[in-house]
């Protein structure tokens, strides 16, 4: 593995290699210093051209837990906002010293395009609609944690599937790892053509909810560049909301995620958010060790 | 008769027919077609195409305003290099062509390059801003025979209607980059299974043909010559076809690009695979190659549309739209459809010839005419690299084509050659 861009670049047991060296990291995260040093000297620099605290504390808690430098780099406290172009800043940070580039861009292909412009290996950290992989791999580390396995579990996506790389990169790893996919939308929060996903639709959550081991709520926004894609919020979560009504349609062993942030009453309910049963922080926690292990699998081998 | 160029060797699409014949150029016109004269430089053809210079209906040189991405003296050399013999540059300029000293200006200077006739397309609005009428009969009398507002369509049917009334009287030709603007909002590329895949806002074939079908309906009350402009989808060709059926004086054009690629290619997300309107799906480019060659595609236009390094080194949504093509048209157009020698010069020369009236381009060889040619090996191969063009997004970069442009003459002069002695 020389960048991680799509999850669409990894097999099977590429996947399950990369979880199995997550969990490991996870229990180093529980020890009284959660620090190993095996990347000291080496430099991770994130790139995020589209804000988003939660995901780029998460890569640099990784980075440090491995006993990596960080360099930050983001609109606001940078010439970014002065307008200088993505690939002047990826060649500025690689002359600076960065061995390691986590980039985050609102432009599909954007961490594929910088992946062929820098030496350094490169992790999509969200690419538009396209694909966030570690996201990918840290929701199926928690399903993984939570039922031993993927095969055979019945994954609902529920929301704005056309505009999310979560569902994107969601669909082809739970997929590979032997879930079943079921995308439930309202059609125009689907994709045109769905005929390269190997996933199910449905128009109705209360329809699905209980043959589904997990509901997976994607963060849903009003508006999309190009205007609302809505009518309104309230009718969203109306249809499509996760309350305590429809928890109780669920099979009692099956949960509830979600990958942040939240907006609490439309996609999911605050009851539901911190009920037991709701993967939300499991997710959280994931991530950093997760994000290690692909750091750790893209600079540890020199 | 001492000529100064002779092509010896040729298969030369003549007013007769094709014959394999020797030409002689004097004075700027062809002086003698057979016999033996002395020449001061010989192109020795070995049975290579000899036909009129190419002809391309729809290319962008940027100048005036912006000079960086090509010029006119740049544009001119990079079709030279193609087998280009004239141009029609489209409007979309700093200022936009829409009066009559601006017009003047543009083939003004094609004239001192000197590489290439250089027409230009008039905008129907002023500013290509869709609000009010240009200069239209300035531009009419400053030479200027196509109207469009090329990277945009001229949203208001009746601003349109009016425009396609006016031009009708004259003779000119409306021209018509379809585009609905609500549809293509925000799109990046065909919206299919491609786009569905990458996450990127698609651009449905009805955006094209939603337009293409109002302004049929224009055309029908004007009477106005209607052009549609590099089509894109099988349902704009089905919609021409039934209104050429129906008698209607429309013509249109396709790039190399769209008979070249589909939204396969734009899996890679390189930005010398976006443009407007975007490679559709497989099943489109087959209807656009079929309809070329039948001729329900009357002609090949490049859309030559170049854009800096500095401006294309960017992710492919921040990309501007549009590829150069003048370098590899001929080549490509070859590669994708294969066309007897007939079909070849009346798609890339004779109609746009024909609708740009352009009276000493596009005619078949014959006494007296005005040399302008072009020599087209239909079977070597060759793979594009390097470029005259100021620009370098080309689609066709590495990709290995059949047929070459061995030479081309304007008005009896080399402007390019491969093959000269
Ligand atoms: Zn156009």
């Amino acid at each position: 593995m020389k960048h991680l861009l799509s999850i669409s670049d990894l097999d099977r047991a590429e996947i399950e290699d990369l979880l199995t060296l997550a969990a490991e990291f996870s229990s180093v995260l529980e020890r009284d210093i959660p620090k190993v040093p095996t990347l000291r000297g080496r430099t991770i620099a994130t790139v995020f051209f589209e804000a988003s605290t939660r995901t780029r504390l998460s890569f640099e808690r990784a980075a440090k837990a491995l006993s990596a430098d960080v360099m930050s780099f983001a609109p606001g406290t940078s010439s970014v906002t002065k307008g200088e172009s993505l690939k002047d800043t990826v060649l500025t940070l690689e002359a600076t010293g960065a061995d390691l580039f986590v980039v985050r861009h609102e432009s599909v292909g954007a961490a594929a395009r910088v992946a062929g412009w820098v030496n350094g290996p490169v992790i999509n950290g969200g690419d538009g609609a396209h694909q966030h992989p570690t996201q990918a791999l840290l929701d199926a580390l928690t399903l993984r944690q939570r039922f031993g396995k993927l095969d055979g579990l019945k994954v609902g996506i529920v929301g704005d599937i056309a505009n999310s790389r979560v569902a994107r990169s969601n669909i082809d790893a739970f997929t590979k790892l032997g879930a079943q996919v079921e995308l439930i939308a309202p059609s125009p929060l689907l994709p045109v053509d769905l005929s390269a996903f190997p996933v199910t639709v449905s128009g109705s959550l209360e329809d699905s909810l209980p043959h589904l081991d997990v509901v997976y709520l994607l963060r849903v926004q009003i508006e999309r560049g190009s205007g609302p894609i809505l009518p309104s919020l309230a009718e969203y979560g109306l249809r499509f909301g996760m309350n305590r009504q429809r928890l109780q349609m669920l099979p009692a062993d099956a949960v509830v995620m979600h990958p942040g942030p939240i907006n609490r009453g439309v996609e999911i309910t605050a009851d539901v958010a911190d009920d037991p049963r709701s993967l939300v922080l499991d997710q959280v926690q994931n991530g950093v060790s997760t994000r290690m292990a692909v750091i750790f699998r893209l600079l540890g081998a020199s | 008769m001492n000529s100064e160029l002779a092509i010896r060797n040729g298969t030369v699409l003549t007013a007769d027919g094709v014959a394999e014949i020797d030409l002689f150029v004097k004075d700027g016109r062809i002086a003698s077609i057979g016999g033996d004269h002395d020449s001061h430089t010989t192109i020795d053809a070995n049975g290579a195409w000899v036909g009129p210079g190419l002809v391309d209906l729809h290319c962008h040189l940027r100048e005036p305003g912006e000079e960086w991405k090509e010029d006119i003296a740049s544009g001119s050399a990079a079709a030279a290099a193609g087998g280009f013999t004239a141009l029609v540059a489209m409007p979309n300029t700093k200022p936009a062509i829409d009066s009559g000293h601006l017009a003047c200006f543009i083939t003004e200077r094609g004239r001192q390059v000197g590489l290439c006739q250089i027409a230009t397309a008039g905008a129907i609005t002023m500013a290509r801003d869709g609000k009010a009428l240009s200069h239209l009969d300035e531009l009419w009398e400053a030479g200027v025979r196509i109207f469009t507002d090329d990277g945009a369509s001229v949203a208001d049917a009746g601003l349109l209607r009016l425009a396609m009334e006016y031009l009708a009287e004259r003779g000119a030709v409306v021209a018509q980059h379809a585009e609905d603007q609500g549809l293509s909002l925000g799109g990046q590329m065909h919206e299919g299974a491609i786009s569905s895949l990458l996450g990127l806002r698609g651009i449905p074939a009805l955006a094209e043909e939603l337009v293409v079908a109002r302004d049929l309906a224009l055309a029908r009350l004007t009477g106005v010559r209607y052009h549609v402009q590099h089509i894109s989808s099988r349902g704009t060709l089905d919609l021409i076809s039934d209104a050429r059926a129906q008698g209607l004086p429309v013509t249109s054009e396709v790039t190399p690009h769209h008979l070249a690629f589909d939204d396969e290619r734009v899996m890679a997300l390189d930005p010398a695979f976006k443009m407007y309107p975007p490679l559709r799906a497989a099943s489109d480019r087959e209807a656009l190659v079929a309809g070329l060659s039948d001729g329900s595609i009357d002609v090949v236009a490049t859309d030559h549309a170049p854009h800096a390094p500095f401006e294309t080194e960017v992710t492919f949504a921040e990309a501007p739209r549009g590829v150069i093509g003048l370098e590899s048209a001929a080549s490509a157009v070859m590669t994708a459809c294969s066309l007897p020698i007939e079909t070849f010069f009346a798609r890339m020369s004779i109609s746009p010839a024909q609708i740009a009236q352009l009276e000493n381009q596009g005619r078949r060889v014959a006494t007296g005419i005005l040399a302008n040619l072009v020599v087209f090996d239909p079977e070597r191969t060759w793979t594009p690299d390097r470029f005259r063009s100021r620009s370098e997004n080309s689609p066709f970069r590495g990709e290995a084509l059949r047929g070459m442009v061995l030479a081309t003459i304007y008005e009896g002069r080399v402007t390019h050659s491969l093959v000269k002695s």
